[in-house]
């Protein structure tokens, strides 16, 4: 332990340029550059607020933008976080190759980088809560948590990608699938009571989704409403649970990842 | 008496040659139902051991194969051995295919950064010697130039000028000295040569007898990754002499 914070001191410079990197890297030779990261999410909103607004009937309400963008948001960080993560072993396989640098450092920052541009990107949330009359009450305290619990999830499942991705390279196919599947399963831009009243039993399907209880703890933070313990419980043990499988299968076998990549 | 700069005990690794390349999980799973997982062991590294002291240079000589460069990643922690212990007391500076690990889209300027935080230098330590790298690099105002620009030469005399900046105690170098032009090739033999003189420890590669020779003051023999022998350059530079002819 002690010679693992005494590397980590070591290396922290590294892990600060390859989070820097990331976010640099992201938007160069765009335009607008890091206004995209408050664009992006903004535009995708307007677009599924028209589609399903109209589809599901619930364009009459105010608040739908605020629901769909608080969901989309932390859907898209936790995409693109593991995505990074699995592959940052074999984009940095050049560097593994010919210089020791503790391996961790490269899942652990894609996944850091993303989560600076995602509470950056959190701005126009506040923004269009505030335009469209969601105005914040104090449990808006309260988002530190699934925010907290999200990102330790993300690192979690990445750690488990970025190690499973350089032995079979077909995760990368099958995790975008997998995304899918959670998306789709978050209610990212339904409502999840909206099922469960004609179908109460399926709600297990929405509970058993880390992720999706990760949004619906963010959205009573964020409409002040009382939180659903239950759910945050259950994401928080879920995240710790992945991050110490992702570390242990991580250390396990990071010694054997110069042979394959 | 001091204590030696590095150690290399006992150190062996193996590897897993598979017989065919098994990396996606279909085939992973067919196979491993079958029991057709099959491993040729080999072993690149045999018991390996040797001690260097403050200002050895040692010449690593062998055919190819013989298990040289798999030795040179171990001792520089890239690769762990598999059986073993490497000791290093000090810094140790890879010389190993200049800006191999550069990224293309950063400008020369922001690959000082990242590069020196990879072989660990400091934030501080960065900006405190950046004028002296831009200028041993000779690389001028291309230095806010992205690298997917650069030429090959200009790329290595970037990651010559990083890694040298530092003094290590132990200095990795495979057949580099061949950077750039003639005039560059001057200037960084005299880094290095101030290097040697400063008492660095080096492990040499290269397949000339006549720069190894030049050098270093010792060298070793790998054969089929066994070390055949070590000692002081001139018999050994000899015997390896007599194996090539044989």
């Amino acid at each position: 332990m002690k010679v693992f914070v005494k590397n980590f001191m070591r290396y922290r410079f590294l892990l600060m340029e390859l989070i820097k990197k990331g976010i640099k890297l992201k938007y160069r030779r765009s335009y607008l550059g890091i206004l995209w990261t408050l664009l992006e999410p903004l535009l995708t909103t307007i677009v599924l607020t028209v589609i399903f607004g109209s589809l599901l009937n619930r364009g009459d309400s105010a608040s739908y933008p605020v629901y769909i963008l608080s969901g989309r948001l932390l859907y898209s960080f936790f995409s693109s976080g593991t995505n990074g993560a699995m592959k940052s072993i074999r984009t940095n396989s050049s560097m593994i190759k010919k210089v020791y640098v503790p391996k961790y450092m490269y899942p652990l920052s894609s996944v850091i980088y993303n989560y600076v541009i995602f509470l950056i990107s959190l701005i126009v949330l506040a923004v269009v809560s505030v335009f469209l009359g969601v105005f914040p009450t104090w449990r808006i305290l309260l988002a530190v948590i699934p925010l907290v619990i999200l990102l330790v999830l993300t690192v979690g499942v990445g750690m488990l990608l970025s190690t499973m991705a350089v032995f079979f390279r077909d995760l990368e196919y099958l995790w975008s699938v997998a995304l899918m599947l959670i998306m789709y399963s978050s209610a990212i831009f339904y409502y999840v009571e909206d099922i469960t009243e004609k179908h109460p039993d399926k709600a297990i399907l929405f509970d058993l989704n880390p992720l999706y209880c990760c949004i619906a703890v963010f959205r009573d933070a964020v409409f002040g409403q009382p939180v659903h313990w239950g759910l945050c419980a259950y994401a928080a043990g879920f995240g710790i649970v992945s991050l110490i499988a992702g570390v242990i299968l991580f250390y396990k076998k990071q010694d054997k990842f110069i042979l394959y990549i | 008496m001091a204590k030696p700069v590095l150690e290399v005990e006992h150190v062996s690794m193996q590897f897993n040659l598979s017989k065919e390349k098994v990396d996606n999980l279909k085939e992973y799973i067919i196979k491993s139902l079958k029991g057709q997982i099959s491993y040729n062991e080999f072993w690149a590294l045999k018991d390996v051991s040797f001690s260097l002291n403050k200002g050895d240079r040692l010449g690593i000589l062998g055919m190819n194969g013989a298990g040289k460069s798999t030795l040179l990643k171990v001792i520089a922690g890239v690769l762990k051995a598999t059986e073993g212990k490497v000791t290093a007391r000090g810094k140790i500076v890879p010389l190993l295919e200049l800006g191999a690990g550069f990224d293309k889209q950063y400008t020369g300027a922001e690959n000082i950064y990242l590069y020196g935080s990879v072989l660990g230098y400091s934030r501080s330590f960065i900006d405190e010697k950046y004028d002296e790298i831009v200028e041993f690099s000779e690389l001028g105002d291309f230095i806010n130039v992205p690298i997917k620009n650069y030429s090959s030469g200009m790329k290595a005399r970037l990651g010559f000028a990083i890694a040298t900046v530092v003094e290590p105690e132990i200095l990795i170098l495979d057949e580099v000295l061949a950077v750039g032009d003639a005039k560059f090739r001057k200037k960084s033999e005299a880094k290095l040569q101030k290097m040697f003189d400063k008492g660095v420890t080096v492990l040499f590669v290269s397949h000339s007898l006549k720069q190894v020779k030049r050098i270093c003051n010792k060298a070793m023999i790998l054969e089929h990754g066994t070390l055949k022998d070590i000692g002081d350059i001139g018999p050994i530079s000899e015997e390896y002499r007599q194996m090539l002819e044989a």
